[in-house]
């Protein structure tokens, strides 16, 4: 059975401070939906209002046909995994996974050999009799997911569940999550402020910033295509220069930025074009040469980064980061000029 | 690893040691003297006042009387203890911080004003009978033991898993039994423990509540002892150490000593 979540309007108040603001996002059945910010952005306090955790001030949650919004957390059934685990202290590896089934009235036999089985998938069913305490943090995240999923709830919400796991293992857990939610069709929310992380795992991604959702899309068009200045920096575009178009000649606009620096863009390469706009630039974004068309530029500190070289450049238009050739160091105080590469580049309206 | 003691040091534990051992030594030396009236270091060797104890219906009277009240008033106080220190844990941030100061004013003001009180409004006030007074009042007297060290192990309690528990559909009063309660045992147990021991040894408190007919352990030994100065007082004492070395040594056994002072 798999169904949607969705949640209309979603509000959500601390005392008087309200850190939700109508919020709406709606997940497909199957489908994995990460909510991706900084701390305090309100992506926790969303999990925790569809667990049922806390109460909203406003909006509506439901799950397929089923209304959510006032139903009591155990009435929910929501398969969860927490961000420490929490699993029963005093209870074995098998009765902590079994836990969820004895609350539905299975009979032992009955909830032992699904509990094993799901031990099975995990890779944990010899280690079915220890007790949490005797388990490694990649094994006790797994019993977690085990747990969470042998109730077979029509959703599944992660709570920045790799955090406290070592890189390497975070990056075998997260194909692992996905591997078993792909394979059970589970609707899924994830909530982590790993942007690597919700990137590599989800259908789509929602950024999240004071309490709303800014941008909600594939991680591709996130990555390419960011709406807004903020989602720009989030995603990692080092150089955000404001701009001014002076001069409109058929598709091509000349338009200058801050110090005089004026640049020729093509409308046909970087669709259209409003009069304020944001240029963004990834460091790779901006091509570094002794001449030619762009901003002219006096470079500063080079540093290695394997696939290239990045320069922390002096600009008119202000500092201006940009990675360079391997086959072409340049030295601190050379002259250069950079010049924005469309595919690399994006156009935002400030005003977002 | 030889770690070297100042000398000094060395003579100021023992002396430590004297004057907290010496007083319960001269206690069981007198407690089999064959004299009539207390004496140590012991003339002659017996154990007739151990059985005149038996022999006393007052001691057996109020014996089983301090242990009901001891009984009662410990599973009363951990009634309200527990769900006591776990609001005060689970909701922390939301209480405001004097409620907690609250569940330990027993303590902090004196026991006789306690007693007093107690008398002026329980026994008086409300017009309970003895037992009853008796039973409230050491569960108000020992309600800070069971709030603190509950708390002291709800504190190091993740709250988390109780979320686990009613997103696998388990209901909040069966999750409190079934995930919080097992994780707390080890409070729970040292909480019973401290409070039992200061119930049985309960003076200030009791001298006020007990009444006609009704009297506990240690307020009857204070009379006893009014009257006759002889050896069976020695015996008690002894037979109540005997009793409170028993009962930790079945903690040291089941849970570790250390758990009490942590």
């Amino acid at each position: 059975m798999t169904v949607s979540l969705t949640i209309e309007n979603l509000s959500a108040h601390y005392g008087t401070t309200q850190v939700l603001k109508d919020l709406s996002i709606s997940v497909a059945a199957g489908e994995l939906v990460s909510l991706l910010g900084s701390s305090g952005c309100g992506k926790t306090t969303t999990l925790r209002l569809v667990a049922g955790f806390l109460q909203p001030t406003g909006g509506r949650i439901r799950l397929g046909d089923r209304d959510l919004t006032t139903l009591p957390a155990h009435a929910r059934d929501i398969g969860l995994v927490f961000q420490n685990y929490a699993l029963f202290p005093h209870l074995t590896v098998l009765d902590n996974v079994a836990f969820g089934l004895k609350q539905r009235g299975l009979a032992k036999p009955d909830r032992t050999k699904r509990a094993m089985a799901m031990l099975e998938r995990v890779g944990l069913a010899p280690l079915a009799d220890r007790l949490p305490a005797a388990l490694s943090g990649g094994q006790k995240q797994r019993v977690a997911l085990a747990r969470a999923l042998v109730i077979e709830p029509p959703l599944l919400m992660f709570d920045e569940p790799l955090s406290n796991l070592d890189a390497k293992l975070r990056i075998d857990m997260r194909v692992e999550i996905r591997q078993l939610q792909r394979a059970n069709g589970t609707t899924s929310l994830y909530v982590t402020h790993d942007q690597e992380e919700a990137f590599s795992i989800s259908d789509r991604v929602a950024i999240m910033n004071a309490g709303r959702i800014l941008q909600l899309d594939t991680p591709e068009v996130l990555y390419q295509k960011p709406a807004s200045a903020f989602v720009a920096r989030f995603v990692g575009f080092e150089n955000l220069i404001p701009m001014k178009v002076v001069e409109r000649q058929a598709a091509t606009v000349t338009a200058q930025a801050a110090g005089g620096t004026r640049l020729h863009l093509s409308q046909d390469l970087f669709g259209p074009i409003k009069d304020d706009f944001i240029l963004a630039c990834r460091a790779d974004g901006l091509a570094v040469r002794r001449e030619g068309e762009g901003i002219p530029a006096m470079l500063g500190t080079r540093t290695y980064l394997g696939r290239a070289y990045q320069y922390k450049c002096k600009t008119a238009a202000g500092e201006i980061t940009a990675n360079g050739p391997l086959s072409e160091p340049l030295d601190a105080g050379a002259q250069a000029v950079l010049t924005p590469l469309p595919e690399q580049c994006c156009i935002l309206d400030p005003e977002d | 690893m030889a770690m070297r003691i100042h000398p000094l040091l060395g003579a100021f534990a023992i002396l430590v040691f004297f004057f907290l051992l010496a007083p319960l030594v001269i206690i069981v030396g007198s407690a089999v003297s064959d004299t009539t009236f207390l004496t140590f270091p012991p003339q002659g060797l017996t154990l007739r006042w151990f059985a005149n104890i038996f022999q006393m219906e007052a001691f057996r009277r109020t014996a089983i009387t301090s242990l009901q009240v001891a009984l009662l008033g410990t599973g009363l106080s951990l009634l309200i203890g527990i769900p006591a220190a776990y609001a005060l844990n689970r909701y922390r941030v939301e209480l405001p911080r004097w409620l907690s100061t609250l569940f330990v004013l027993p303590i902090l003001v004196p026991e006789i004003v306690f007693g007093f009180a107690l008398l002026k409004s329980i026994t008086i006030g409300l017009g309970l009978p003895v037992f009853i007074s008796l039973v409230v009042g050491h569960a108000l007297l020992i309600l800070p033991y069971s709030v603190r060290v509950v708390g002291a192990s709800l504190a190091s309690f993740d709250f988390s898993i109780e979320e686990a528990a009613r997103s696998l559909g388990c209901p909040p009063l069966k999750t409190f039994m079934t995930v919080v309660l097992p994780n707390i045992r080890a409070g729970v147990i040292a909480a019973f423990i401290l409070a039992f021991i200061t119930s049985i040894n309960d003076v200030s408190v009791s001298v006020f509540l007990t009444g006609p007919g009704i009297s506990t352990l240690p307020i009857q030994i204070l009379a006893h002892m009014e009257q006759f100065f002889d050896p069976t007082i020695a015996s008690v004492s002894v037979l109540l150490m005997l009793v409170t070395v028993g009962v930790m040594a079945i903690v040291e056994a089941t849970l570790g000593l250390t758990f009490l002072t942590k």
